[in-house]
């Protein structure tokens, strides 16, 4: 019997009411009185010297306020990076400088060279286009592997190079490695692409920017993910501005798939030139914009190399990969491929050595860095795709080959610097061939192939790492913050609950999740908790949402913050009851002395906190308000099993998914319907990827793929209904709610599922096609065929 | 995007001599010329609106003849026409296009990737202007250039109704417009195939597939046809031989459905 509160409950989203009813409060829907407004004027060249920037006649046109240029910006900070990678020399990464308007040259096309504040919009860009530029074009470098070729030109004139790490990873097990590959039975290996991606959230990205003459406070409306980390970024590496003096707020935001993560130089610049023409000013992106000046995602080249003994166990996995960094380091850039993605390459399996080796190259390209699993997305695609060529090469079922070879026994410490606690492998595997009904594929190929279709069947695992913890570890990998998170939790007087968290929601739902975790703790309704989150003004400092952390880590804040209140009304209770608080019970918003019939309501205990004429003052202080920062011991390792089940046309290449099935091992559950939810859009942005999205590049740096009309985002039709199970549930060991995190799990799981799918698809037909990059289009799927 | 003056004339007469401003700018449905204004890719002194003329509007069937006006809406002809040239106008864009965009506005236009433009190759058509008729075989001059001089107006467009056609589209992940679409279309004097989406030249009939069709309509006819690489055209969505292949495989289609 499903419960219809507290957790495991999936009562309908509260946040929806606004959202569905245009009634949300979104950046762009916050005008401030006298407000100005900023159009940038964006290179369109991928690099260039930038030898002057003449805004005399722009500056006379009708509206204009002011106009900045990369001048008004020297002595002030540049975007900081949030990261610092060491190589495996021992040496810390090249780190360019990355200034808010381009200073002496533009290093990619989007990048802002000007800004015109303005009375509106129109008036804006009419003079931005007014603006004379000089720039004398310079060769555009955008192949990474040309980019680290002897004499390549260099983004940056200051660095050695256009490497910015070269990472090792465990450096001391590569001689290790190399020696099982030599004595390997079989070497499977594969060199592939993962594609580079635009986030594209429904909203685009704004900022306001506000200044208070009078306070000389500072305040910033953004659409992030994570405003503390913004205050504490633009605050202290930008503008010099310390947190008392700036406010940041990201009210209600439209998506964020990890593009909303990142300080920004809009962001700066609104708040700067509010302060410099003394007005609010306001930039909203367009669509255009946002495809040249949002952080993408992804774009790894790859070797992969599996080694297998006589009997098909692994005993060595070595991969090469070059990754984009684009033209400046986004704020954790340098994390995605080395600590988010290393990490990870053990996968499910038992694989007793791991090297990683991951070269991260600076291009004339919009600067990459988290995207929806970052990291570990690359990891998984490459090791569950050479693992399915192996099986082939080897004539072994897939699925047996990875069940001989998962990891079976908890805590497991894998040869790559982590520790899974807890995980059922062959559950998951056991769950998904029940649910993807595989025993009834062959059936299924048989009527594709009556219809002259290429049926084929991927499958494989995934494993992911939520809540990137501890911060003493974390700090030592080169993170340049701290990743707790905080939660407050004030109860008011007459019993109903306000928790100001961290943690930020941008469609995850946390409105309606987190109040079942405190309706179940306390025993009362739902509807007596409201979750604060996204102004720094009103919230504890926080690192905000992204990497699945918000529940594991931001919820077991809360819990803890939670677990004071209870201990605190607890004695409450006891005084009001005149008994031992050892006694105290609470159930169901009651409080109770074990063995009597004495009770007491939560109400009434919440009433004396602040009216406290019956209370042990002497003891403890009135009022009921706490708060808790929570530190993980360690990630959260969700893991699963998908399957895939495409058509082939053989005519025309097209792919269409006729199946899709995803058994999920999450740990414990709190809004199963909010995890669906999760899950299923997942699934729409792994397979967006592994069919339809590429941001592709030509050789002159101009993006090919710069508006809808040519970045295919996935549409309802091209998803199928998918089977979703996460019954298979081993809670996690090291947090409060026992609770793994699910945000990621499907865009991590599912491009390799497609893709074994397709490659099943076209052996099945003789074709001698062991890959195909992503995104499988009708164009590559057939050229592939062809031979 | 820039300002430019509106009018909103109500008869083609007054339309045409709206346009005889320099620099004005007819405005069918606006599905192309709208979004070019808002990235101010176009700088229009005036935009003469066709969308309140009334002769310009309907579809009408007779004598064999279908009159379709240069103003009808994708949606109307999706509702009204023969049923291959309904179900092509069907594919156009979603609701809110077709709802809005003209069939005049798209043939004025002649994106290379349209629908239109296949399908009034292979239907014996005629695009009638304020001033004159232009055989459909005449009409389009590649990409987005057609026959049309500067201010004349379609005010409709006839086909000749034939025994049999069918249009084969295969979309372009993206935009959905045509990757290449092919409309094949049988009369008792013979078939016609008419290409969108492939060329370099824009929109053209496929001769050498009309030949063979002419002498035994059906796929098996096309086997061994096939369309030279060169002179397609490449994207990041298909190559020119991908071009080439498509033609083939969708004509074999549109025959097999008619």
């Amino acid at each position: 019997m499903p419960k219809d509160s507290g957790i495991g409950a999936s009562p309908k989203r509260r946040e929806d009411a606004r959202f569905l009813t245009g009634t949300g409060n979104y950046t762009d829907d916050i005008n401030l009185n006298g407000q100005a407004y900023v159009h940038f004027l964006r290179s369109d060249m991928a690099h260039g010297k930038l030898n002057g920037v003449d805004t005399s006649i722009a500056a006379e046109m009708p509206g204009v306020v002011r106009i900045f240029t990369g001048v008004d910006f020297e002595g002030v900070g540049g975007i900081p990076c949030g990261w610092q990678v060491t190589d495996r020399h021992g040496e810390v990464m090249q780190e360019p400088a990355h200034p808010v308007l381009a200073q002496g040259k533009v290093r990619h096309v989007g990048e802002a060279i000007a800004a015109v504040v303005a009375e509106t919009p129109d008036q804006a860009r009419n003079a931005a286009e007014a603006i004379e530029l000089d720039i004398e074009e310079l060769p555009a470098v955008v192949d990474m592997k040309a980019a680290l070729a002897e004499g390549s030109t260099k983004v940056h004139d200051d660095l050695t190079s256009n490497l910015c790490y070269d990472w090792g990873f465990v450096e001391e097990n590569k001689g290790a490695v190399d020696e099982a590959f030599a004595n390997a039975a079989h070497v499977t290996t594969l060199e592939l692409v993962n594609n580079r991606l635009v986030a594209n959230p429904m909203e685009p990205r704004v900022a306001v920017g506000d200044f208070n003459r009078a306070t000389g406070d500072s305040t910033l409306y953004t659409t992030s993910q994570n405003p503390h980390v913004i205050r504490l970024l633009m605050g202290a590496f930008v503008l010099g501005i310390p947190e008392h003096k700036l406010r940041v707020i990201a009210p209600d935001v439209g998506g964020g798939f990890g593009s909303k993560i990142f300080h920004y130089a809009e962001e700066a610049f609104c708040t700067f030139a509010a302060k410099a023409v003394n007005r609010p000013v306001k930039w909203t992106s367009s669509r255009s914009e946002a495809f040249v000046s949002d952080a993408h995602g992804r774009d790894h080249v790859t070797k992969i190399e599996l080694a297998l003994d006589a009997a098909n166990n692994f005993t060595a996995l070595r991969t090469d990969t070059h990754a984009n960094m684009g033209a400046y380091l986004s704020t954790f850039a340098p994390s995605v491929p080395t600590w988010l993605h290393g990490t990870l390459m053990a996968g499910n399996y038992r694989t007793p050595l791991i090297y990683v080796n991951v070269k991260a190259v600076f291009t004339n390209t919009v600067p990459v860095d988290a995207y929806r699993g970052a990291g570990r997305p690359e990891a998984t695609f490459q090791l569950e795709r050479v693992i399915d060529k192996a099986a082939r090469e080897l004539g072994v079922d897939p699925i047996a080959l990875r069940r001989q070879n998962f990891i079976t026994e908890f805590p497991y410490a894998t040869p790559v610097a982590v520790e899974y606690d807890t995980g059922d492998y062959n559950a998951t595997m056991d769950k998904l061939e029940e649910i993807a009904d595989l025993a009834g594929f062959a059936a299924r190929r048989a009527e594709s192939e009556a219809k002259g279709k290429l049926r084929g069947l991927g499958v494989n695992c995934y494993i992911e790492a939520c809540g990137i913890a501890p911060s003493n570890l974390v700090g030592q990998l080169g993170a340049r913050a701290g990743l707790y998170e905080s939660a407050t939790v004030r109860v008011n007087a007459t019993g109903g609950l306000v928790v100001m968290t961290g943690s930020h929601s941008h469609g995850q739902g946390h409105e309606t999740s987190f109040p079942q975790v405190i309706a179940e703790m306390i025993g009362i309704d739902e509807s007596m908790v409201e979750i604060v989150h996204g102004d720094t003004a009103n919230t504890p400092m926080g690192m905000g949402t992204y990497g699945s952390r918000s529940l594991a880590v931001g919820g077991s804040a809360m819990v803890r913050a939670t677990e004071k209140i209870i201990a605190k009304t607890k004695k409450i209770a006891a005084h009001l009851m005149e008994a031992a608080e050892a006694d105290i019970e609470l159930k169901d918003g009651q409080f109770s002395v074990a063995g009597t019939d004495k009770s007491v309501a939560w109400g009434d205990v919440t009433l004396a906190a602040y009216v406290p004429h019956n209370y042990p003052l002497e003891e403890i202080e009135p009022g009921l308000e706490e708060t808790a920062f929570y530190d993980p011991a360690n990630f959260t390792y969700p893991a699963g099993a998908y399957a895939c089940e495409v058509e082939v046309d053989p005519d025309t290449g097209k792919v269409s998914i006729e199946r899709f099935a995803a058994a999920d091992d999450f740990g414990n559950i709190v809004n199963p319907m909010i995890v669906d939810g999760q899950v299923h859009g997942g699934l729409g942005q792994g397979i967006g990827q592994a069919l339809l999205e590429a941001a592709v590049y030509n050789d002159d740096g101009q993006l090919l793929s710069a508006s809808f009309m040519d970045y295919a985002m996935p549409r309802a039709d091209d998803l199928p209904f998918y089977q979703v199970d996460h019954s298979c549930q081993t809670p996690c060991t090291h947090n409060p709610l026992g609770v793994k995190g699910c945000g990621e799990a499907g865009a991590i799981g599912s491009p390799p599922a497609v893709v074994n799918a397709v490659v099943d698809a076209l052996q099945s037909a003789g074709k001698d096609v062991t890959h195909v990059d992503m995104p499988l289009s009708p164009s590559r799927v057939w050229a592939a065929m062809q031979g | 995007m820039y300002n430019f003056e509106f009018e909103n004339p109500s008869s083609i007469a007054e339309a045409v001599a709206a346009l005889a401003e320099e620099e004005a700018q007819a405005l069918g449905g606006g599905q192309t010329l709208i979004p070019t204004l808002k990235q101010r890719l176009a700088m229009p002194s005036k935009l003469v609106s066709l969308a309140g003329i009334a002769e310009m509007k309907g579809v009408s069937i007779a004598d064999g003849m279908l009159t379709i006006g240069g103003g009808a809406t994708h949606a109307e002809v999706a509702a009204e026409a023969c049923p291959p040239l309904a179900a092509l106008a069907g594919q156009i864009g979603d609701p809110a296009v077709r709802n809005r965009g003209t069939i005049g506005g798209s043939l004025a236009n002649n994106d290379p990737a349209a629908d239109y433009p296949a399908a009034m190759l292979a239907l014996k058509s005629t695009i009638v202007t304020n001033n004159r008729e232009i055989a459909g075989d005449d009409y389009f001059q590649g990409l987005f250039e057609t026959a049309l001089e500067e201010g004349e107006i379609i005010t409709s467009v006839r086909c000749e109704i034939p025994e049999g056609a069918n249009y084969q589209k295969f979309v372009q992940p993206a935009s959905r417009f045509a990757l290449v679409g092919v409309f094949v279309a049988k009369y008792a004097d013979g078939v016609r195939v008419g290409v969108t989406g492939a060329s370099e030249e824009g929109a053209f009939r496929w001769d050498e597939a009309e030949v063979a069709l002419n002498s035994n309509f059906s796929a098996a006819a096309l086997e061994g046809l096939a369309l030279d690489a060169e002179g397609m055209m490449a994207d990041i969505h298909g190559s020119k031989a991908y071009r080439a292949h498509l033609v083939g495989v969708l004509t074999k289609r549109a025959v097999s459905a008619v």
